[in-house]
């Protein structure tokens, strides 16, 4: 089955539902899909009417999820955006099928992952990332009692932490690798320039619970047998084991760059270039929040709003959201530069430590390497279910790779979705 | 979003947002049965399989290599929370809601 729309938005995230709340609203037929049960994408997760107040972001969710219902939106939860098949129309599938949308415009808001790096140990269960175990939890995994150690880098770390004592767990400690003058040179910046950021809500939050923090700190492995019981940490120089149920651990986050990159738009240092109303170097194609730079909830709003705009054909009211998007973009290249690995973090694999968890590939096996093309003919690395995703991020670190080719379909789907396009009702169902 | 479009949307849809804060917190109570690895498990409404596994200490999936593999980003990346639903194997279990009667199963 086919569907027509004005404008087609990938992500119901704070991105994707600002765009196509204001889209719609001035009368465009739009079309919001997102492979998650419900909109709210990652920071709005598992936010309900209900549960709105005990969270920071809550009453902000509450308010742009009533104004996107009312705004005539369609909204398709549970459909993964599978590939381009043609100019202007997008395959995706569900538990139900697949089906094709066509739309005069498109605006990609697919946000972030984490980076994961490999360390003795990662593969473990109860290891998990960092908004990882914070997913986990939005969506009913009950972290009272728990003992959990936070690590990685990046301001997700304070603000899990805070999240999940406030649930009940026992943070065991936050070991963050990088150092204490960038992180007191963003704590001036974020004090002076930004008020109001969800890092001084969480630092509040973690002085509550009395939970350390370690600067210039990173786990070094994690060891079970089974499953995590004990991880190896060096603070600050200094070696130490601490026993936990879950170690929840990511560095940053990277964008989810697949489905811009098949469609060609220009990308420059890791994010899709974008113009002031937020359109690609593709005709047609706008990309908004994580994509253009890791910037969290107040940019992706106002980019969302600014695409929105743009999609409405109202490029005046698009460009007097410029100023507060500049500042939100000043806010994303500290973040950037505040968290910068540590060249440490490199020598964190040991030869058998797995570095593809899809096809168990190892260190060792990739160390002899000079890329992407001669990893995946010699050891299935980026080969398998996840296409590159965890990995990935990894290798750009480890060895220095650049990113991967993007080729359709850019998630694992079934035969019948691929085969969507010969059968001549266009639905394919399962 | 100004503030006055902020109250504006609380206003005008007040009956309509009560009525649902209501729903959820009688849903919420609702307990789902299912199976995990043929074993019963309760879970609250709105539980995801990934979360039910990890409360049931049943591994999602095994490696090439036959390790035990448990959620890692909780967010349909990284695959390994694939699990059996339902005799459908490789169903992402962090995108996947509990529903009476599932029957999962890890690999």
């Amino acid at each position: 089955m086919n569907s027509r729309f004005d404008v087609v938005v990938v992500g119901a995230g704070p991105g994707g539902i600002a765009a196509a709340a204001v889209a719609a609203e001035t009368g465009k037929r739009v079309c919001l899909l997102d492979a998650n049960p419900a909109p709210g994408g990652q920071i709005w997760r598992g936010i309900s009417a209900q549960k709105a107040k005990s969270y920071p972001q809550g009453a902000e969710f509450a308010a742009w999820k009533l104004r996107l219902d009312a705004s005539g939106c369609e909204i398709w939860p549970g459909w993964q955006a599978a590939d381009i098949v043609a100019l202007r129309r997008l395959r995706v599938e569900s538990e139900a099928g697949s089906r094709d949308v066509e739309f005069e415009r498109l605006i990609l808001a697919t946000g972030a992952r984490e980076r994961f790096l490999p360390f003795p140990g990662w593969t473990l269960p109860g290891v998990m990332g960092v908004g990882g175990a914070q997913a986990l939890v939005k969506s009913g995994l009950d972290p009272r009692g728990k003992r959990v150690i936070v690590a990685g880098t990046g301001p997700l770390l304070l603000a899990v932490a805070a999240g999940l004592a406030s649930a009940g767990a026992k943070i065991e400690g936050i070991f963050e690798q990088a150092p204490l003058a960038r992180l007191t040179r963003f704590a001036m910046y974020t004090m002076f320039a930004q008020p109001g950021k969800v890092m001084e809500g969480a630092r509040y939050g973690l002085r509550t619970f009395a939970v350390p923090y370690h600067l210039n700190s990173w786990v070094r492995q994690a060891q079970g047998p089974g499953r995590v019981e004990r991880v190896q940490v060096s603070i600050d120089g200094k070696e130490s084991a601490i026993d936990c149920d879950w170690l929840a651990c990511g560095f940053h986050l990277v964008p989810n760059l697949e489905l811009p990159r098949l469609l060609g738009c220009n990308i420059a240092a890791g994010y899709v270039t974008v113009d002031d109303m937020q359109q690609s170097s593709v005709p047609g194609v706008a990309c908004v929040g994580e994509l253009t730079g890791i910037g969290g909830l107040e940019k992706a709003l106002i980019e969302g709003e600014i695409a929105g705009w743009a999609a409405a054909g109202n490029p005046t009211r698009a460009i007097s959201l410029s100023a507060q998007r500049r500042k939100q973009q000043e806010f994303a290249l500290h973040l950037d530069r505040t968290f910068e690995l540590r060249a440490e973090l490199r020598r964190l694999p040991m030869a058998p430590t797995v570095v593809c968890r899809c096809e168990d590939v190892t260190h060792n096996a990739l160390a002899g390497c000079t890329g992407w093309r001669e990893a995946k003919l010699h050891t299935r690395c980026g080969m398998g279910a996840c296409q590159g995703r965890i990995c990935g991020g990894a290798a750009e670190f480890l060895y220095g790779w650049g990113p991967a080719d993007s080729r359709p379909p850019v998630y694992p789907v079934r035969v019948s979705t691929l085969a969507a396009g010969i059968d001549a009702a266009g639905i394919a169902s399962c | 979003m100004t503030k006055s479009d902020y109250h504006r949307c609380y206003t005008r849809n007040e009956p309509a947002a009560k009525a649902a804060v209501k729903l959820e917190e009688t849903l919420a109570d609702v307990q789902i049965l299912l199976t995990v690895n043929g074993r019963p498990m309760q879970v609250a409404a709105g539980t995801s399989v990934a979360a039910a596994m990890m409360m049931a200490g049943e591994p999602c999936r095994f490696s090439v290599e036959g390790e035990a593999r448990a959620p890692l980003c909780g967010m349909g990346i990284c695959m390994e929370c694939r699990v059996t639903v339902n005799g459908v194997s490789h169903r992402r279990s962090c995108q996947m809601i509990c529903v009476a009667g599932m029957e999962v199963v890890s690999g």
